[in-house]
């Protein structure tokens, strides 16, 4: 097996080889298995290769965010967080494929082609970060870049057996993301250990003049990797044990307690009848955002136009290109926004919103994490979900910590089958280091595996 | 008067800060080759994030104080969505829920306007259609330059009366714009726009025809003549016994009359919501004062310390402060002359024969010492009126000194004695019947002896002693 696949940051930082011409060989060997990648970029300059998700914009590098409309869209801009890699020595080797607009939990949504699950090539890789998730963990790549809206880049880490890490909202600039639901996006690492994804961290955050919702505010990341979080006290909602959830997910919950509870950690039970609200009040706020977001794809103004006669029936044509799921949540937002219904669904979801944030905020003043599983499921089949209310459902458990704008990583633990199972760590806003030196405590006796490896 | 009509306005007005309101573009984008002034972020580009400007907000808080606004602490931006090619993202971030400031007032002779709310938003680009109209138009351009530029919305409340209110109203607040400094105010530029609300009350039945609403009045002028026509146009219905149309209609230049656009009934469904990529601004009490700390003088009370100050008439004063550089101009020039009055008149008489109240007045050749001189050969004699308003006028045409003109031009005050006795003799010879009146009691004819002098010497000759003779030789 290829040496480079396992390669971390940390691992190449250390090295003097041509990484880049390492990661692009593992690409074009098995690349064509996985589908991880929309766009690969030959010539890249910098030592690390890592993956961007393909709605993060790359100046004169085709940003298609897996939509029709956009496939020949090359960006005048780079994304503040590509000026920072780019600063930082990393070479950006390929742009991943994602749902459209990174609606959806599966890839199977973009418009171009469904990544493949490096564990098992019948399963969806997750999403809608699924590329950068497959590409991390089928050693295409050292790490990768993703975005977050209400768990789009835990989901996928959880299913590719990969650490997955969505920020306390602010921290990372959003500038170059093409927006998808703007109050709630996030950009994140994706990557094979901890230690990786608070370095990736430390080099993405920060203040950007050109992002208002971002926080002046130094952290340093890697501060807590390496400490003794035997002393912490988290607690689970007993929710996580109810309908819906696979029993081989609730299984290996039940084994995370039970370890976690062997290294001294306390947990407890905790009741948050609220979190069955979540998914409803993520699917009115993100959807209206959506309709605004993306009211500009238009073949107009942005977009590949789809010319015809008159300009009513241009503007049909060209927006026909958007995908199913992405005019579903179009319309879903165009209706709760539309006067009529404002006070009924959109200001609603507001507030049911404020007051998960408040119970989230209450029950991490007396705890130091609240843990789930990631996912209720393991990795499906493609094809398999049809009803797009089951693939909602998916994301119970990480949209509360959008919602809230709280940190929270998913980190691989164990398997149902021969599915790699996720779990998830949410903390209190601001505590990303300690998320990231929890997840790490952890990590010591449970490293990410890799397909390959199991498989033997 | 049988019927009243209601008039409420809506104004835009483009402020003149340095960026635009979401990017570092300048702001200052008249007539620049379209799509010179633009970004990633003013022209919506996919991952472009919109930032406010700070200016925009000082020039925002300085408008609504000088309108007598409550200015807020908490306010906010939101979206407001609809689908036109010159709006690059779909939507127009504006305040919608949390506006800058509400509950103001404009004072017009004396009557208190009010103004409902004041909020900033992105003004929005231009379409350029290849021929006249957009229907016969093959194609169509978009101009990006405008996209952005930061715009005050005022919405005052329905108490304006008359369509030439409505007039004095944007003249006012266009002067107070100037005094600020916030926006140029000219409405042939569109740097300000107005959108009129009329509704007609029929004050014998006592009912309130429905509203209408009035657009593409792009001067002083054709709002009043606009709001003139639809009081007509509305009174007339009325009186027919019609139903009046709740409804759009815009000025017609080539008409002179109104046409209606759209039926209010198929208002569009803006869907506004919170703009979630700009936190709300929260700016303190201590933050909003010492904003406003840096407010001008403004028109009104300019105008009272200049009645005050320099004891003028309300007709002079109104002049004089009609612009902040006229009026400093004027402060300059009696620092020098030590005179307000005779300032004032030759200001009146002279200077604004020449130039206009909105010129730059620092970089005109004529300053303020000239003034000072010019009086002072006036009063010891040299001169005469008449002769000082031209050199005046060749003061400001060359910027040369007044004495210096007077040395040059051999100018010289006639005042010798025997010489005017012997003009003034000839005269009355001349009109013994004049001389006869003047002795019965007319005696308004002195002006016709002293006159027919001035005549005589172009100007010259002393007036003062002209008169002393012309008394003489009448016997008074
Ligand atoms: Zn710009």
């Amino acid at each position: 097996m290829n040496k480079f696949k396992k390669l971390t940051i940390k691992d190449v930082l250390k090295g003097e080889e041509d990484y880049v011409g390492e990661s692009l060989k593992v690409i074009r060997k098995e690349d064509g298995d996985i589908n991880a990648f929309i766009t690969v970029v030959e010539q890249s300059s910098g030592k690390i290769p890592i993956a961007v998700k393909d709605n993060i914009v790359t100046e004169g590098i085709r940003t298609t965010c897996a939509s029709k409309i956009l496939e020949d869209f090359i960006p005048p801009f780079d994304a503040t967080v590509v000026e920072k890699l780019k600063k930082n020595n990393f070479a950006i080797v390929g742009k991943t494929n994602l749902d459209e607009f990174a609606m959806g939990t599966g890839t199977e949504y973009s418009a171009f082609f469904v990544t493949k699950n490096p564990w098992d090539k019948e399963r969806v890789a997750g999403g809608s970060s699924g590329g950068s998730a497959a590409a991390v963990a089928s050693g295409e790549v050292v790490a990768a870049l993703g975005s977050d809206t209400g768990g789009s880049i835990r989901q996928p880490a959880a299913f590719c057996g990969v650490i997955g890490f969505k920020p306390t909202y602010g921290l990372v600039s959003r500038y170059g993301l093409v927006a998808f639901a703007s109050s709630l996006d996030q950009i994140g690492p994706i990557t094979k250990t901890t230690k990786d994804a608070a370095y990736l961290m430390n080099v993405i955050y920060g203040k950007d003049e050109r992002d208002a919702t971002t926080v002046d505010k130094k952290i340093d990341f890697e501060v807590l990797l390496e400490k003794d979080f035997s002393k912490a006290v988290v607690a689970y909602p007993e929710e996580v044990f109810g309908e819906g959830v696979e029993e081989g997910v609730k299984k290996q919950f039940e084994e995370f307690i039970k370890f976690l509870e062997k290294k001294g950690v306390k947990v407890e039970k905790i009741s948050f009848p609220e979190l069955k609200y979540s998914v409803a009040t993520y699917y009115i706020i993100a959807p209206a955002e959506v309709s605004s977001n993306l009211s500009r794809f238009d073949g107009i103004r942005f977009g590949t136009r789809v010319e015809e006669k008159g300009l009513l029936e241009t503007y049909l044509k060209s927006r026909k290109q958007l995908g199913v799921e992405v005019i579903r949540r179009i319309m879903l937002g165009t209706f709760t926004l539309s006067a009529a219904y404002y006070d009924a669904y959109f200001e609603k979801a507001q507030k049911v919103r404020r007051l998960i944030s408040n119970r989230l905020n209450n029950f991490l003043e007396k705890y130091d994490f609240i843990i789930t599983p990631t996912s209720p499921i393991t990795a499906f089949k493609i094809g398999e979900v049809r009803d797009p209310l089951v693939y909602y459902m998916m994301d119970i458990f990480t949209i509360p910590a959008n919602l809230a704008g709280l940190p929270a990583i998913s980190i691989p633990f164990g398997f149902s089958g021969n599915l790699p199972v996720g779990m998830q760590i949410m903390g209190k806003r601001f505590d990303d280091p300690k998320v990231l030196g929890f997840a790490n405590f952890i990590e010591r006796d449970v490293p990410v595996v890799f397909p390959w490896e199991a498989k033997k | 008067m049988r019927f009243k009509p209601v008039i409420g306005l809506e104004i835009h007005v483009q402020l003149n800060t340095e960026t635009k309101a979401f990017c570092s573009c300048s702001a200052d984008v008249f007539e620049l080759e379209p799509n010179t002034a633009i970004c990633p972020v003013c022209t919506g580009q996919p991952g472009a994030l919109p930032v406010p400007s700070k200016q925009m907000y000082e020039f925002g808080i300085l408008l609504a104080a000088a309108l007598n606004c409550k200015i807020h602490e908490y306010t906010k931006f939101d979206r407001k969505n609809y689908f036109y090619p010159d709006l690059p993202k779909g939507y127009q971030i504006t305040q919608y829920f949390y506006p800058l400031a509400t509950e103001g007032f404009l004072e017009l002779d004396g009557k208190k306007i009010r103004i409902n709310r004041i909020h900033l938003e992105e003004d929005a680009g231009k379409l350029i259609h290849s021929s006249e109209t957009i229907t016969q138009a093959e194609s169509s351009f978009v101009d990006m330059n405008r996209c952005g530029v930061p715009l005050a919305e005022i919405v005052t409340e329905p108490d304006i009366e008359s369509p030439e209110e409505a007039k004095k109203f944007l003249e006012k607040l266009r002067q107070i714009l100037r005094y600020l400094g916030v926006s140029t105010g000219d409405m042939e530029k569109g740097a300000l726009r107005c959108d009129a609300n009329i509704s007609v009350i029929d004050l014998e039945n006592n009912v309130q025809s429905n509203k209408v609403e009035v657009k593409n009045m792009n001067s002083f002028k054709f709002v009043e003549k606009a709001l003139e026509y639809e009081f007509e146009r509305i009174k007339s219905q009325l009186k027919r016994g019609e139903n009046v149309l709740k409804e759009t209609r815009g000025w017609d230049l080539s008409t002179k009359t109104t046409i209606s656009m759209r039926s209010k009934e198929e208002a569009n469904d803006y869907r506004y919501f919170p703009e979630p990529d700009i936190p709300p601004v929260v700016i303190s009490r201590e933050e909003i004062k010492k904003i406003v700390e840096k407010m001008p003088e403004l028109p009104d009370e300019k105008l009272n310390r200049f009645k005050k100050k320099y004891t003028l008439t309300d007709y002079e004063a109104k002049i004089l402060t009609s612009s902040v550089k006229l009026a400093d101009f004027f402060e300059r020039c009696v620092f020098e002359t030590k005179n307000p009055k005779e300032t004032s008149n030759w200001f009146l008489t002279e200077l604004l024969k020449y130039t206009s109240s909105e010129d730059d007045f620092d970089t005109l050749k004529i300053k303020p010492h000239h003034f000072k001189e010019l009086f002072e050969l006036i009063v010891d004699g040299k001169i005469t009126r008449n002769i000082a308003k031209e050199i005046f006028k060749e003061v400001f045409e060359t910027g040369k000194s007044p004495s210096k003109i007077v040395e040059e031009k051999g100018i010289e005050v006639i005042g010798d004695e025997t010489l005017i006795e012997e003009m003034l003799k000839k005269i009355m010879d001349e009109n013994k019947d004049k001389v006869e009146a003047y002795k019965n009691g007319k005696k308004g004819l002195m002006g016709f002896f002293v006159g027919q002098v001035m005549k005589q010497t172009k100007g010259k000759a002393d007036a003062r002693k002209v008169n002393e003779i012309a008394k003489k030789l009448l016997g008074d």
